[in-house]
């Protein structure tokens, strides 16, 4: 269960989320949808540590554990995934050797046996097949000369491999054909079960129809304005979100 | 020169040449003897050179001039360890003197330069400039060196060039090494500076290397010495027609260390690579100094040159590209990069590109900068601890340099190298 209560942070000295609060229970898929602005974004850095999104007040729990009180690398032991809207390209880290080593760093700290470079080959190379990724992705260079496409599924593959209890997916739609969309879909609903979570943060409702969400929530200038089923990203899509936004107002 | 009373910054030189005079190799030789006293006169009446010479503006040599030294020649630490072998054939120096019992030749047309010095005497200073200070200072007092000769087609194999300083007190090392590869040879020369212990040195070597129509060398020096040593290295490298010189300098210890390489492109399509790396941490300063003579057409070189550096460090790196009229149809690389952990860490950037020739083809670039934030947040995000992250970045940004050494064991000398002194370092980074 992911908790967020009254979140309110600035980003250079602005404020951006102004009290947000959310619960996500075990084994649901939450979908947070907003205008340009909202806060989306800042919502996803702030749950995840990134330095320069000071957190003003407010608490975000995991399973009872104190997020915010955490370094990045220890929400992720802990069981935060964040895929990214922009991966970033690492020229010169392997991919493999990425992979690896971030898959070790979290067993190591869940207390659980490393896997040498064989084990894992043969589990990166299962979870590639299923998101359709050609093999020599794991030789190349962390997202170096990867297209839009590929970068989202190296991202999924990640969460894969990390296994984590809740993931919060950052316009992971932007930029991808619809054959990479099913894919990416397929690889977050392949993890749906009761041990995992997902917040997944979208401008539009075309991912949606791929990864049917529990709940839907708006989020505008800073704050959660309505919830409601599946059906309010329909409305969204057809009526836009002025008419949600005013009628919240 | 015993009559004279030396002065200048390099006056305790000339004097321990006084000293040493009939004992070092050559002495009976009229032809050394006089390159010796030529080299004492330039130090007598110019001295080291200042930060006022411009080749030497960002490296000062005020630290080594102003240290004591042990004097060269005395008894050395015969129980010196070495490192496992890198190759099956060595040559290890200790304290600048060949140590046959240490060493492997075998096969290989090869030996100590104090040996064979009256076969030599005519090559010395004939690819490296006598007017090159460090060269200069090197004439003054060799004392040994590595002589190999790889005959006209053959190939050599890999050869590991082995120099340790020893001893309490180390005292100042001059080797001279003259390779020379005929038509066609091949040679991988894996060359490792060491310090046995923590004691200051100076290692002042020279290398004259000739490389023949068609031959192909590759040089891989990996400096490891002492945080106390100076370690100030001179290669004059001459390249014939379809030849290939093929190096790589690591600078990864001393408290100033300084590889400067002159290298001349003699013949058509020959092609240089002068590849480096550096890592500083505090107190210590490194300099990259390259002068590289397009002389002859259709040739190209490359050189990529890593710096890292960490708390109070100093980084140099100048590079000169000298393309002469009949040099048409050059093909030039050059870049360095710089990567500073620290916010009290400098480095200077000097890329010099003269062009006389109208069809060629010359870049270069130079950036120097922190460590990504995006791509650090990235790997934490990922379960990666902030120290090991900055580990992979670090390593990252030195691989697009280190991974252009084809020979493996070379490219694992350099990547124990780097993961030693990140081992050292990197916590204080």
């Amino acid at each position: 269960m992911l908790r967020i209560e009254n979140l309110t942070a600035e980003v250079e000295g602005k404020p951006i989320l102004k009290g947000v609060t959310l619960e996500i229970p075990d084994g649901e898929v939450h979908a947070i949808m907003g205008p340009n602005g909202a806060g989306k974004s800042t919502l996803s850095y702030a749950l995840s540590g990134r330095e320069g999104y000071e957190i003003t007040g407010g608490s975000v729990l995991l399973n009872g554990q104190d997020l915010l009180e955490m370094e990045p690398e220890e929400r992720a032991a802990a069981g935060l995934f964040l895929a990214f809207q922009y991966p970033v390209e690492l020229p010169g880290v392997g991919n493999a050797n990425f992979l690896r080593t971030a898959l070790n760093a979290i067993r190591r700290t869940r207390g659980e046996a490393e896997v040498d470079a064989m084990q894992f080959l043969k589990l990166a190379r299962a979870r590639m097949k299923e998101l359709s990724m050609p093999e020599d992705m794991l030789k190349r260079g962390v997202n170096v000369g990867f297209s839009g496409g590929e970068k989202k599924r190296n991202e999924i593959l990640q969460m894969a491999l990390l296994q984590p209890k809740i993931a919060i997916l950052d316009e992971t739609d932007s930029g991808l054909d619809i054959d990479a969309l099913k894919i990416v879909a397929d690889g977050v609903n392949a993890m749906r079960g009761p041990a995992f979570s997902a917040l997944v943060i979208t401008h539009y409702q075309r991912l949606l129809n791929h990864i049917v969400p529990d709940r839907v929530h708006v989020l505008a200038d800073g704050r959660i304005v309505a919830s409601g089923g599946p059906e309010l990203a329909q409305r969204l899509e057809a009526e836009g979100y002025a008419g949600v936004l005013e009628e919240a107002a | 020169m015993n009559s004279v009373t030396p002065s200048g910054n390099a006056a305790a030189f000339v004097h321990r040449y006084a000293g040493l005079a009939g004992r070092l190799p050559g002495a009976s030789i009229p032809e050394i003897r006089k390159l010796r006293e030529a080299a004492a006169e330039t130090l007598v009446a110019g001295g080291l050179p200042s930060r006022r010479v411009e080749a030497w503006r960002y490296t000062d040599l005020t630290p080594m001039l102003r240290a004591e030294f042990r004097e060269a020649l005395t008894a050395v630490d015969e129980a010196v360890e070495l490192p496992a072998k890198r190759a099956e054939r060595r040559a290890v120096f200790v304290d600048g003197r060949f140590r046959a019992d240490l060493s492997d030749l075998d096969g290989l047309v090869a030996g100590s330069l104090a040996e064979v010095i009256e076969t030599v005497a005519g090559r010395l200073n004939s690819i490296a400039s006598a007017s090159q200070p460090m060269v200069t200072l090197n004439t003054l007092l060799f004392e040994d060196g590595l002589v190999l000769e790889v005959p006209e087609g053959t190939d050599a194999g890999r050869l590991e060039l082995l120099s340790v300083a020893s001893g309490e007190t180390a005292s100042t090392l001059h080797p001279r090494h003259l390779i020379r590869l005929g038509r066609g040879a091949q040679l991988v020369l894996l060359e490792t500076a060491l310090s046995a212990t923590g004691a200051r040195h100076l290692h002042n070597p020279v290398f004259e290397i000739e490389v023949a129509e068609e031959a192909r060398i590759t040089h891989v020096r990996v400096q490891r010495e002492a945080e106390s040593a100076y370690h100030l290295a001179h290669l004059g490298v001459r390249v014939a027609e379809g030849g290939v010189y093929d190096g790589f300098v690591l600078n990864a210890g001393g408290r100033i260390s300084r590889s400067e390489t002159h290298l001349a492109l003699n013949g058509p399509n020959a092609t240089a690579h002068l590849n480096g790396a550096q890592l500083v941490a505090e107190g210590q300063l490194a300099d990259t100094t390259t002068a590289l003579d397009h002389a002859a057409p259709n040739c190209a070189s490359r050189q990529t040159v890593k710096t890292v550096l960490a708390g109070r460090s100093r980084g140099v790196f100048q590079g000169k590209i000298l393309v002469r009229r009949e040099a048409q149809k050059t093909d030039g690389y050059q870049m360095n990069q710089a990567l500073l952990l620290s916010e009290e860490a400098e480095i200077d950037s000097k890329p010099q590109l003269e062009i006389y020739a109208d069809d060629v083809k010359c870049s270069h670039g130079a950036t120097a900068g922190a460590l990504d934030e995006n791509s650090l947040f990235y790997l934490r995000s990922r379960g990666i601890p902030a120290g090991e992250a900055r580990a992979m970045l670090v390593r990252a940004f030195l691989q697009e340099a280190v991974e252009i050494v084809e020979d493996e064991p070379a490219r694992e000398a350099l990547e124990e190298a780097v993961s030693a002194w990140w081992a050292q370092h990197g916590e204080a980074a």
